[in-house]
């Protein structure tokens, strides 16, 4: 047995036969022809193919990962159309007599050299994908049929690197996980594999010989490894770990797609909470219909500085794009208490939890807060954008910030600079806040309860402090009945409420908020699916009549 | 002749996907289109082309467009750079 550890790119257990795929090696042969005008037609017809090819990969792609990552189809389209590389092609084979093949190969050499050369890392990578294209010319000119994996059964992938028209056009049903000796994180195939949701490692230094072709091989997503001819311990271990896998699996795929929608008709929201732009993967993966929170704070604890209105920008701009038309609840800058940085220069406090966080240091300083909402603005031009503020105890600081919104959208009008219309709400997380959120719904759209805070500061418990826990009840009832109170206020005024701590994920509750009303829940991505079961199997006005609850 | 300056604020200036679109845009007019960074012109039809100059956010770049749709040409083409770049 052998053992090689790579970088995991998608979790989960892959056993099966290892197949070692190597490109088609182009053997380019470099013929003279007589007939040039014959052999431009002969490239013409095949850039016709081609392009063909490509917009099969293009729908392709598009129904199985996504506009972001088929979009890379289009531009090989666009890549063929190029004068500049069609100019080079026909030169060659006027000027030298010489064949298409040669001519595309010549080609292809000068221009992704020229990216090779280029000292942008991004623009690097693009030689790549000029011999993608160039490959894939000369593949239809010698009339082959593109190299592919030719496996009766499903296998493991084990190359050197792959292109991502390779991923892509690999018979998904014969892959049962890709491993490369190249790559990185953000290359294309790691993006598709992970949306393929396929076990795969990369940076995998291995051989891709005869010693590994053929044999039996378990890939590892969870610990980062591949084993070459598993002893009998491992193939055990790793067996029954799988058949965990594949059950769990089997159990969402049953739930992915469905309506969240109880058998007596009643519709929720099923929301994922995010801290990080890395974790849009998960919500698509996980079937979410939308982001409930986003957490903006990563934004500003993983830097030195305050993040520039760009910067912040072409993130919720990624975000929203890229849920395309779900919902984004994007929450405002809440540091403070736990969350520290640096360069707010801010004082030591004798009660975090009590002290100057969220919302407080939003209004009192005006400046980082109206950066912050002047990128969430500009950015809501490009998808179903919220925005939501945390921390909220009283109705002069709803008005405060409208006032701030208001100045924001004025400001972006009379510099010509696009924005939506994004839904504004608050979170609900100080007894204060339950208390009047009759008052609040009038001036918001949307209410999320922050069970997390509002536990803290209704039972007066430190949830850091392990001593407390004889005292801590995360059901307490002073609890359910506050979120009762809030929803039943929000509807009162016609808006919707929603709950966006980690009660909400509670499967225990589940029904108990069904039956509040509660119109939204936006949980970890990982219990999006769980939380459907429950909303899938339940009838409310049965489960009422049986609970007698209200 | 129909020109104009503009400063790329997108973060990752013309990569592929962005340089992509700008020919699709641009091919939809028949004028000649171009753009310049630092002395160095590239035809706004040709994907290589664009992707050679290599421009990155904070570059500032000129767009000529000439033709007997330059007017179009040109107010499509800053609204798309607006917009996406």
């Amino acid at each position: 047995m052998n053992k090689y550890n790579g970088k995991s790119v998608f979790k989960g257990i892959a056993i099966g036969k290892i197949s070692v795929y190597k490109k088609g090696e182009q053997l380019v042969k470099r013929t003279r022809i007589e007939d040039t005008q014959a052999e431009i037609k002969r490239y013409k017809d095949a850039v016709s193919e081609a392009t063909r090819q490509l917009q099969d990969l293009y729908d392709k792609a598009l129904k199985e990962v996504g506009e972001a990552n088929a979009a890379i189809f289009e531009i090989h389209q666009m890549m063929l159309e190029d004068d500049g590389y069609e100019e080079s092609v026909v030169n060659i084979i006027e000027s030298q007599n010489m064949n298409a093949e040669y001519a595309v190969a010549t080609t292809g050499d000068n221009f992704s050299q020229m990216f090779a050369a280029m000292d942008d890392e991004y623009m690097r990578g693009r030689a790549a994908d000029v011999k993608d294209i160039s490959e894939r010319l000369i593949t239809i000119l010698s009339g082959k049929s593109q190299s592919g994996v030719s496996a009766d059964e499903p296998v493991i992938v084990v190359a050197l690197d792959l292109a991502p028209s390779e991923t892509v056009q690999m018979d998904k049903e014969k892959v049962l996980s890709f491993v490369t000796v190249e790559g990185s994180l953000n290359s294309h195939t790691a993006i598709l594999a992970r949306t393929m949701s396929i076990p795969s490692l990369i940076g995998t230094n291995m051989p891709l010989d005869d010693t590994v072709d053929g044999k039996l091989g378990i890939v590892d997503g969870e610990n980062g490894c591949i084993y070459v001819d598993p002893d009998e311990e491992t193939i055990k271990i790793m067996t029954k770990k799988k058949e965990e896998d594949d059950n769990k699996k089997l159990l969402l795929q049953k739930l992915k797609g469905k309506e969240n929608v109880t058998l007596d008709g009643q519709k929720v929201k099923l929301y994922a909470n995010i801290g990080n732009i890395k974790d849009l993967a998960l919500v698509l993966q996980n079937d979410a219909s939308g982001i409930g929170l986003f957490r903006s704070e990563f934004i500003y604890l993983d830097k030195d500085d305050y993040p520039t209105e760009e910067e912040q920008f072409t993130i919720y701009k990624t975000v929203v794009e890229t849920m395309a038309g779900k919902q984004v609840i994007i929450r405002t800058l809440d540091i403070g208490a736990d969350k520290q940085c640096d360069y707010f220069n801010m004082d030591k406090e004798a009660n975090p939890a009590l002290g100057y966080r969220a919302i407080r240091i939003c209004l009192t300083r005006p400046e980082v807060f109206k950066t912050q909402l002047r990128a969430l603005f500009r950015a809501s031009a490009f998808g179903n954008l919220a925005i939501m503020y945390p921390m909220i105890t009283s109705t002069w600081e709803v008005e405060e910030i409208k006032r701030i919104e208001q100045e924001v959208k004025d400001e972006l009008t009379k510099e010509n600079i696009p924005f939506g219309n994004p839904q504004s709400g608050i979170m609900i997380e100080t007894p204060a806040a339950v208390i009047i959120s009759r008052a609040l719904a009038k001036m918001v759209d949307f209410f999320s309860i922050g069970t997390n805070d509002l536990t803290q500061y209704t039972l007066a418990i430190d949830r850091q402090n392990p001593k407390l826990d004889k005292f801590y009840d995360a059901h307490h009832p002073a609890i359910l009945e506050m979120i009762r109170m809030v929803v039943e206020n929000a509807h009162k005024e016609g808006i919707w409420a929603g709950i966006c701590g980690e009660l909400g994920a509670d499967t225990e509750l589940t029904r108990d908020f069904l039956a509040m009303g509660v119109d939204e829940l936006s949980v970890s991505p990982g219990s999006v699916l769980p939380i459907r079961k429950i909303i899938v199997e339940t009838d409310v006005k049965e489960y009422i009549k049986n609970s007698g609850a209200k | 002749m129909k020109q104009f300056n503009y400063t790329i604020t997108d973060p990752e200036g013309i990569h592929a996907r962005p340089a992509g679109e700008l020919v699709k845009a641009a091919k939809e007019f028949e004028s000649k289109i171009t753009l310049e960074k630092d002395g160095k012109s590239g035809d706004c039809k040709k994907i290589f082309t664009i992707m050679a100059l290599a421009v990155k956010n904070g570059n500032e770049v000129t767009i000529t467009c000439e033709g007997p749709d330059e007017d179009a040409a040109a107010a499509k083409m800053q609204e798309f750079m607006k917009e996406k770049m």
